[in-house]
């Protein structure tokens, strides 16, 4: 079974805080990661090619050339081949463009039979760059997946999330499948895995004529939308303050919200 | 919009790197230059005192957007009931369509649809388009992809608003990239750009750090899922007028390889968190699994729900179900009482849509307090009993 992961190399945005003074993100030490949903995906898709008895996974992330270290983090994991998409042309792609962008690199890739993408990214969290993908392969799509498991070589057998409850789908292959974090436990790498990662794995480098992407549908120039600005979420109340006897406090809040009609 | 940086001006003095919210610009040599990470949304600009970086307008090569024209929202159902969020956005689209002087309308699918439609017709919608199918009773990608894109090219609005619910997530690009349009994910503020007549659409990213808004500026239709809970529905008026419009669309069989097999309901039927009047929720602060039963003591004396922050969470004081926020839900109650909570941004960005905050808290300095209509600055443990004991004889007197 042949299946391509798609990764992302995000900052922590756990790590991310907010400079009281200048009001602007700190970002010194925050350490890039690879997206944790996606590295349930790469999970995912090593049990599936192990259960199917054979095959390959192959990773591929659209980045700059330091995504080269997320790339080898989920070689040692054990995927078997990466793709490295790099190139200053898919600089500031929104989500259509870079959907087109791997778009482009599966089709250089060829065969496969199954493509899995973490649900969303931390940095954006749109969760659009899936469907978008699956939209551009024409190829069914199941999105929200806490697990899957083969029906047979043709048929994938998915459970998904809903908004009541979950739903399994059968899906023929060749499929798109987007994974949250419920689906499984990402295998940590072996010592032999992360050498394995470095000196054994194939890693190439594509960048856009390569892959053959055109200039217009890619990158900024392939985005049809466009950040206008980004600020600060700004406070919303007026930070009225009750202090001093707790008793007294509570007594004027309760007044507050009676004269509102709130109880 | 496209970022020049001036080498000339460029003093090298690193304003910018700071200003920057994508680790996209380098200093080499005393000079700034972007890296690939830059996604060009000019929050260097004004960082540069020097004046040494400017934006020019975008390069998208443009299309012929006359001719689109009224808001679409899209109506998801579950079952034979209309998810909550489609009226939600029926209540903002309403003011954008009108901000537009055009039409709402609403698109509808499945069997039996005429209450949904009447529905739709008192919460705002002009039109509603009904597209009748038994393939359509249970949500599926394909299908349902084939039906909004057809209905879409038919009517040709100029705005198509989908709730950020699974499913509008699992829809939305989809359809966004067959119409080979811009879509703006899990906005929580949509407004018309005076002069352009764009739609600024405004969503957290970073995991809620900053705020980006998002413009579509040369394709039609321009689309946004929109967080639930977020905007405010109209009240209902059964005496609006609105025509109702039956459309054929037919399904391919290539749209209906996928098979659902198995669907299992979550068996414990939670009272809806974004849908609560009043929310009591709890944070850190609270300080244990046993005392979050004072939360809970709270919420029972209001007569509300119990909500929480992540911290709370993944403590293990409190079910995830409960979690508000960027990564929990959107809650939009009449009443908001944060106890114990520090108010980070992701955790604000949940309750954009609350009427009346109030935060009881010991620092008057923390983002909560100060985002709050009112705060109790004390220990929790000692105001909420008291405030549960005051509420409860309230609400006796009430009975008497
Ligand atoms: C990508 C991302 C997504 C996130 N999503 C969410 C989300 O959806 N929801 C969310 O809530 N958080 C979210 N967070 C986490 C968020 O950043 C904060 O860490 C979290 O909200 C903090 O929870 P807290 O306010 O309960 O805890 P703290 O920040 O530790 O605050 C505790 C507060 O309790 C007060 N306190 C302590 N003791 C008492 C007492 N006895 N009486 C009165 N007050 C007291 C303190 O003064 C303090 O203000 C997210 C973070 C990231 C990075």
């Amino acid at each position: 079974m042949n299946i391509i992961v798609t990764i992302k190399q995000v900052p922590d945005t756990n790590d991310v805080r907010i400079d009281p003074i200048t009001g602007t993100l700190i970002r010194e030490g925050v350490p890039s990661i690879v997206n944790p949903e996606d590295r349930h995906a790469v999970e995912l898709g090593l049990s599936l090619r192990d259960e199917a008895g054979g095959g390959k996974v192959t990773v591929i992330s659209m980045g700059p050339p330091q995504a080269e270290v997320a790339l080898r983090q989920v070689l040692a994991m054990g995927a078997d081949e990466a793709v490295l998409l790099s190139d200053r042309a898919f600089a500031g792609a929104d989500t259509l463009a870079t959907a087109c962008t791997l778009y482009h690199a599966v089709k250089k890739i060829g065969v496969f039979d199954l493509i899995i993408c973490g649900r969303q990214a931390i940095d954006g969290d749109t969760a659009q760059v899936g469907p978008q993908l699956a939209e551009f392969l024409n190829i069914p799509q199941v999105t929200y997946s806490v697990g899957a498991r083969l029906e047979n070589s043709k048929t994938l057998l998915v459970k998904r999330m809903t908004d009541v409850g979950f739903q399994t789908i059968a899906v023929p292959l060749p499929a798109l499948v987007t994974c949250l974090k419920e689906a499984n436990r990402p295998r940590i790498p072996t010592l032999r895995g992360c050498m394995d990662a470095y000196r054994e794995r194939p890693f190439h480098v594509w960048d856009a004529s390569y892959i053959g992407a055109p200039v217009d549908d890619i990158g900024l120039r392939g985005s049809p939308t466009q950040v206008r600005r980004t600020f600060q979420p700004s406070p919303r109340g007026n930070g009225f303050l009750l202090t001093g006897d707790a008793q007294d406090c509570v007594l004027r809040l309760v007044g507050l919200i009676h004269e509102r009609g709130l109880v | 919009m496209t970022i020049r940086i001036n080498k000339e001006k460029c003093v090298g003095c690193s304003a910018c790197l700071r200003a920057c919210p994508y680790d996209a610009i380098d200093m080499i040599d005393r000079k700034a230059f972007l890296n690939a990470s830059c996604v060009h949304c000019g929050s260097c600009v004004d960082s540069c005192s020097f004046k040494a970086i400017d934006s020019v307008a975008g390069s998208v090569g443009k299309t012929d957007l006359s001719g689109f024209k009224g808001v679409m929202v899209f109506a998801e159902r579950r079952g034979e009931v209309l998810a909550k969020v489609g009226l939600e956005l029926l209540g903002r689209g309403r003011a954008l369509a009108d901000a537009r002087g055009a039409t709402l309308s609403a698109v509808v699918a499945g069997m039996r649809l005429d209450e949904s439609a009447a529905q739709l017709i008192a919460h705002g919608a002009d039109m509603v388009y009904l597209v009748e199918d038994p393939e359509l009773v249970e949500y599926r990608t394909a299908p349902y992809a084939r039906v909004l894109t057809g209905v879409i090219r038919e009517a040709k609005p100029e705005l198509v608003l989908i709730g950020a619910t699974p499913t509008g997530r699992d829809l939305a690009p989809r359809v966004a990239n067959r119409l080979r349009t811009g879509l703006t994910a899990d906005c929580t503020s949509l407004d018309i750009e005076e002069g352009t007549g764009l739609l600024l659409q405004t969503r957290p990213a970073f995991g809620g750090n900053v705020m980006a808004t998002i413009v579509c500026p040369n394709h039609r239709p321009q689309m946004s899922t929109v967080r639930p809970g977020v905007m405010k529905p109209l009240p209902a008026d059964k005496s609006r007028k609105g025509e109702v419009k039956k459309m054929k669309i037919s399904l391919k069989p290539a749209d209906l390889t996928a098979i659902i097999r198995e669907v299992a309901l979550e068996t414990t039927l939670r009272a809806d968190l974004s849908e609560a009047e009043v929310i009591i929720a709890g944070g850190r602060g609270v300080g244990g699994k046993a005392q979050f039963g004072l939360i809970e003591e709270l919420a029972d004396a209001f007569g509300g729900q119990v909500g929480a922050s992540r911290a709370a969470v993944e403590s293990g004081w409190v079910a995830h179900y409960h979690q508000i926020g960027q990564t929990g839900k959107s809650v939009s109650p009449r009443l908001y009482i944060a106890c114990g909570i520090s108010g980070a941004v992701q955790h604000l960005a949940g309750i954009a849509g609350a009427d009346y905050v109030v935060a009881v808290n010991r620092d008057p300095e923390c983002p909560m307090v100060k985002a709050a209509d009112v705060a109790i600055i004390g220990d929790l443990h000692q105001v909420i009993p008291l405030l549960a004991a005051e509420i409860r004889s309230l609400k006796k007197e009430a009975v008497r």
